[in-house]
């Protein structure tokens, strides 16, 4: 719609009759306007209010918070050390994982909606995967910790005697954890929990590609799986690209679920089958017995996560500047 | 009307599969611009409907608005006076009945440690009976919590394992230590084949730094002279929350095996990064339960519940001591009590005593209003009484004679 001011539309009668047109059209920008800043106020009061009360911390530990390894808040001797790599780690493996197993399984599912399904299949296929979005994350960390995690530890061993002798992948499937969580476990939970989200907004984007770049395609005898990669993919990049990252939001969010399965403890490996933390979990496992600078350093932990998150978003909309321009020659 | 295809519209999606076709991009164009029409058209006809019965309303006649305002305002201002009487009488209830104590009434706010839980529960269940008009409520939420709401004078009373160190909450001269019960903390294992375990504290020390790895270590064969213990990987169980569990069983680690364990103690340590973490006793428990050569450190109650091996410590005498309610009594016999009526069973002397055994408090303020201070005595001395008894029917030992009228001393120091 093109913009128009107050004036044209006290000109014009309102379509519903009556006088109230111009009012209630001033009333709905004023209230938009509001709502959007008062988002991004949030977000900055947010942002303010836990880096002052991680500072005590930040300012102890100045940048070794984000390099140094070691959280230590009880040392046998010396000052209590907070180091967050470890964790800082074990978030992005975890989320790493659960993207690599839930975005390709997501991805395939929402073309399978729109390009193969019958049309009579599509309305209970939704809603099976919006159910899976309805489960409460807890549940998802019980079922993990007291049903998955178990039978993975066979699935795990035998991996793990598969790829001992192949240098390289030996220390990627190194020996699993006996109890099985690890931040393998942690990734398959999450990428269960991202299959939702990540299908239902990559399913919109796809149905509004154009039918006429799909009929170019297929004219130019493109097969099914060339004009999908051909005039789908390109046409949707962006918004496939979004979706992703809402996935991967909510995959380094996760607190409970993952701190069930993934282990408790403090290591930076490349073994996935190793146990591990990630911030969100320390910060809900922790967060209850800490005092003074302890506690401003776990809110410093929220601080990093929160950076990192928007970090991440930041790397993403680039991405997708640049793949739009390249394929429509402008960015939208 | 095209509300079926409204609805295919809705799902479908513009053009979605089929079969390449020139005129199907104008049909769908064509849908899409009726469907707007359609849904213009839907609106106006309910907003007229509307504007139907409002205009009718006001036909009929402000009487019957009236009538109903008028209705509406009588109904809430009974209600509200209704309220207003309830509460009035409850206040005179607890006026009247503030210098009673059986069948007094009012309720008390608790909080604090997961580690007596079980205990103090009973406890509350059983003096319900005897006062039914007080209401006890005991919130486990970790000592570190229960000792900072208690210093905020968020509860009457606070349950820690751990003593009040400055920056937890309390200020200093402001409460009182009355100890309660004592528990062991067990090490707990799970190893087919394996019953009967005893370790020596350096070799406890070891474990939990993850020094030792496998179960056929010479160190834990030389604690277990004769039997076969199986080539399996230990997988070491931590509490992942900081607790006061954690921090009595460092604290007995870094008195009994000084020289070997490095970790320091505390709420929270900084274990290796092998090990696992698991929420609450209770999370550690079920690591234990569900993993071949698993150990770990749970409490007393909690190991019996969960059925798992518990392993026998050296104490400070030499002796190994299987975790038990009379090795607790026997620690906390041979403790020495500060004058605030602090002790550390921990590593105690005497050949029966369980050298892993963890006291107890609850944090008093010293001094409550009237009312408040007869249902706080009244509460803690039935715990200190009649309530002790109840300790052995929950896995924890009661205090012993010589500590009892000593707690049933303090509490009399409580001011009103």
């Amino acid at each position: 719609m093109s913009t128009r001011t107050t004036k044209e539309e006290a000109a014009r009668p309102a379509l519903s009759g009556g006088s109230g047109g111009v009012r209630v059209e001033r009333l709905f920008s004023w209230w938009t306007l509001a709502t959007g800043l008062l988002v991004l106020a949030i977000l900055a009061l947010i942002l303010i209010t836990t880096t002052k009360q991680a500072w005590p911390a930040l300012q102890d530990m100045g940048l070794r918070f984000i390099t140094s390894s070691t959280w230590d808040p009880n040392p046998a001797s010396g000052n209590p050390v907070f180091g967050s790599l470890a964790f800082i780690y074990g978030t992005a493996v975890s989320s790493l994982i659960a993207l690599l197993i839930g975005v390709p399984i997501s991805i395939g599912i929402a073309l399978f909606l729109t390009e193969l399904a019958p049309r009579r299949l599509r309305g209970s296929a939704v809603m099976v995967v919006d159910m899976l979005a309805a489960i409460p994350s807890v549940v998802f960390g019980l079922w993990g910790v007291l049903v998955l995690a178990p039978l993975l530890v066979h699935v795990y061993r035998w991996v793990h005697d598969v790829f001992a002798p192949v240098p390289g992948l030996n220390s990627i499937f190194g020996e699993p954890v006996g109890t099985g969580r690890s931040f393998m476990t942690a990734g398959v939970i999450l990428a269960i929990m991202i299959i939702p989200i990540v299908t239902s907004i990559s399913r919109e984007v796809l149905s509004t590609v154009p039918q006429a770049n799909k009929d170019a395609a297929f004219a130019l005898g493109a097969t099914q799986w060339e004009m999908i990669t051909g005039a789908v993919f390109p046409h949707s990049f962006g918004g496939l690209v979004g979706a992703v990252m809402l996935g991967l939001g909510r995959a380094m969010g996760e607190t409970i679920a993952v701190s069930l399965v993934i282990g408790g403890a403090t290591n930076i490996t490349p073994n996935v089958f190793a146990g591990g933390n990630s911030m969100a979990a320390v910060i809900v496992q922790q967060f209850g017995e800490s005092t003074g600078t302890f506690t401003a350093a776990l809110i410093g932990l929220g601080v990093v996560l929160f950076a990192m998150t928007v970090v991440i978003n930041l790397a993403a909309r680039l991405v997708v500047r640049r793949a739009e321009i390249r394929v429509r020659g402008a960015a939208t | 009307m095209p509300a079926r295809e409204v609805g295919e519209l809705g799902r479908g999606g513009l053009g979605g599969g089929g079969e390449p076709d020139g005129t199907r991009v104008s049909e769908s164009v064509h849908r899409l611009f009726i469907l707007r029409v359609v849904v213009g058209h839907l609106s106006s006809v309910a907003s007229a409907r509307f504007k139907q019965e409002t205009m009718e309303t006001e036909k009929r006649g402000k009487s019957e608005v009236n009538r109903k305002m008028l209705s509406r305002l009588v109904f809430v201002g009974v209600a509200l006076a209704v309220l207003a009487g309830c509460g009035g009488g409850n206040n005179d209830n607890g006026a009247s009945s503030g210098g009673g104590t059986e069948g007094g009434s009012g309720q008390l706010k608790a909080s604090g440690a997961s580690f007596p839980d079980a205990y103090y529960q009973e406890v509350i269940s059983a003096y319900k009976e005897k006062a039914p008009d007080v209401t006890v409520t005991y919130n486990a939420v970790g000592s570190g919590t229960g000792k900072k709401e208690f210093g905020a004078g968020l509860t009457d009373f606070a349950g820690t394992d751990s003593t009040v160190k400055p920056g937890d909450g309390p200020e200093e001269g402001t409460f009182l230590y009355v100890p309660t019960v004592a528990g062991p903390i067990t090490v707990s294992y799970n190893l087919s084949g394996v019953d009967k375990l005893q370790l020596s504290p350096d070799t406890v020390a070891n474990i939990f730094q993850a020094k030792i790895t496998k179960w056929n270590d010479p160190a834990i064969a030389k604690d277990n002279p004769g039997a076969s213990l199986p080539d399996k990987a230990i997988t070491v169980a931590h509490r992942s929350d900081g607790s006061g569990t954690t921090n009595n069983f460092t604290k007995y680690l870094a008195a009994a095996a000084p020289s070997t364990w490095k970790l320091g103690s505390g709420d929270t340590v900084a274990w290796p990064s092998s090990t696992q973490g698991a929420e609450k006793n209770t999370g550690v428990a079920q690591i234990i339960k569900q993993t071949d050569g698993g150990i770990g450190y749970v409490d007393f109650s909690d190991a019996v519940e969960t059925k798992l091996n518990l392993a026998a410590v050296k104490n400070k005498d030499g002796q190994y001591v299987a975790p038990s309610l009379e090795g607790a009594t026997a620690a906390v016999a041979g403790a020495t009590v500060k004058d605030d009526l602090t002790y550390d069973p921990l590593n105690a002397s005497g050949a029966d005593a369980y050298p892993i055994t963890a006291p107890t408090y609850l944090l008093l303020k010293t001094k409550y209003d009237a009312d408040k201070a007869t249902l706080v005595k009244d509460y803690v001395r039935y715990l200190l009484t009649d309530g002790q008894p109840i300790a052995k029917d929950v896995n924890f030992a009661a205090l012993p004679s010589g500590l009892q009228q000593k707690a049933l001393a303090q509490l009399d120091k409580v001011a009103s």
